[in-house]
């Protein structure tokens, strides 16, 4: 119940972007590019103080059973959202200023936890392209089924839970940078259940330092 | 714009507001219901100068394949210029994308709408419920004033008949059934700390802000983090006791 799913994770596996990872819970696999710190246009969008960051979440239209519609859905652009607003933190955005990061997030396959393991990817892809971080960005979506507290829903587990809470988190900084929350709970299960979703970010914080440390050391950089 | 910021964040450290709120003070809230006559429900909605009508219109459609014996609840929101000189024409942005889907995700949720009651034939014929936020004033917290405006504007909605070919809206068969009663309120982090219910002055310098949509059990059925920095667990922990009891307040007044 409290634990996560078989976690996959590789970096710098595309050679156009400056940085990129993919990361798969269980049968959830989420691919994240990275281009930049570049130059932002049309030049009106700059920003003279820092930099601006971007992202763009989509499903591929093969990841569900159901095809999924190419272009942007509601879901997707609010997702993009959250995304950006949970990496946003990590970086120093005002050290590139009139800039653009931008992060590109396509799930290859969905089983539950898409937004949460293409954070993942995406954080991974940002320290692979060489992107100065605060901390690396981990997330896990946790809920509450039978009783039971859950931990990295997967699958039909989604359609059956109370809650479905997905968590980014900044281990470093101790700061939640994603929080959401659909279902009906108890205000007690409801902070317990993000106690336990910190946790499974703690244990993928230390799969993604390994990812990372693996290809640095790979090409003699550690 | 950097003297306001940090004006605010002074005040804030030492625990008073721009506009000489408490810390936990909501400002003041006006409720207005059945505002417009064409809409099967309505609510206008006043936070402070925040102003914004939310209406209910319905129609007999086909239900969702994953949901054949349940009415479909669909929730928009159009940010116009109108309200607010930052915004602008065209599609919806993903701000008011956001806001309409935390609304959504509110209502849904809490189940505070029978849906299965909403259900003509299974399988083909299904009420739809449309509810539209339209903002016409920007002050700060659109969530919380369209939240309001839309479970005010659900609780008074009056179906009109069907008589198995059309919907004829001159006449009305009864109320819509409305269950529970969720309430949204928003907290906006400046300076680590929490402010609830952040006029326009606080969202243009706050770090981050936090949604909590409660229930009259004190169940919480919506949760949303917004903004380009992150929370501590104590600071979430906090968002959520206020909401509960924030919550609790403003609904007595609906």
């Amino acid at each position: 119940m409290d634990e996560l799913r078989p976690v996959e994770m590789q970096v710098g596996i595309l050679s156009n972007a400056d940085g990129s990872a993919m990361v798969s819970l269980g049968k959830t696999k989420a691919i994240a590019a990275v281009y930049g710190p570049r130059e932002l246009h049309p030049k009106h969008r700059q920003n003279n103080e820092r930099a601006i960051l971007q992202c763009n979440y989509v499903m591929a239209p093969f990841s569900t059973n159901e095809r999924v519609r190419p272009g942007p859905s509601r879901r997707s652009v609010e997702i993009s959202k959250v995304t950006r607003e949970a990496l946003e933190p990590a970086l120093f955005l005002e050290d590139f200023p009139r800039t653009t990061i931008d992060v590109y997030i396509i799930v290859l396959q969905a089983h539950s936890g898409t937004r949460t393991a293409g954070i993942n990817a995406a954080s991974l892809a940002l320290a692979d392209a060489g992107v100065q971080m605060k901390d690396l960005v981990s997330a896990v979506a946790v809920g509450k089924i039978n009783g039971n507290y859950v931990m990295d829903l997967a699958g039909k587990e989604e359609e059956v839970t109370q809650c479905d809470i997905p968590v980014a988190y900044m281990p470093r900084y101790k700061k939640l940078t994603l929080l959401q929350m659909d279902g009906d709970l108890p205000d007690k299960d409801v902070k317990n259940l993000i106690k336990l979703a910190v946790k499974g970010c703690e244990t993928l914080y230390d799969k993604q330092r390994k990812a990372l440390l693996g290809k640095w050391s790979k090409e003699g950089k550690v | 714009m950097k003297f306001q910021a940090q004006y605010i964040n002074n005040l804030i450290s030492k625990g008073s507001r721009i506009d000489g709120r408490k810390i936990d003070e909501h400002r003041k809230l006006t409720i207005e219901k059945d505002v417009i006559e064409h809409a099967e429900g309505s609510a206008k909605v006043m936070l402070g100068e925040t102003e914004v009508i939310a209406g209910v219109k319905m129609d007999v459609g086909e239900p969702f394949p994953d949901t054949p014996n349940e009415g479909v609840l669909i929730v928009n929101a159009e940010l116009s210029p109108l309200a607010s000189p930052e915004f602008e024409l065209g599609p919806p942005r993903e701000e008011a994308i956001e806001l309409a889907r935390i609304v959504d995700r509110g209502i849904r949720e809490s189940n505070c709408i029978d849906r299965e009651k909403l259900c003509i034939k299974k399988g083909e014929k299904v009420w739809m419920l449309f509810v539209d936020i339209q903002p016409l004033n920007h002050d700060g917290n659109l969530i919380d004033a369209s939240g309001i405006a839309t479970i005010v504007a659900l609780l008074n909605t009056k179906m009109p008949e069907y008589d198995g070919e059309k919907v004829n809206y001159e006449k009305k068969k009864g109320k819509l059934p409305v269950k529970e009663k969720p309430v949204p309120v928003t907290l906006a982090q400046i300076n680590d700390k929490l402010v609830v219910d952040p006029g326009i002055d606080e969202e243009d310098v706050m770090n981050s802000r936090i949604t909590i949509v409660t229930k009259d059990d004190r169940n919480i059925c919506a949760i949303q983090k917004g903004g380009k920095s992150g929370f501590l667990m104590e600071r979430v922990e906090e968002a959520i006791d206020i909401a509960v009891k924030k919550g609790k307040e403003i609904r007595k007044m609906l």
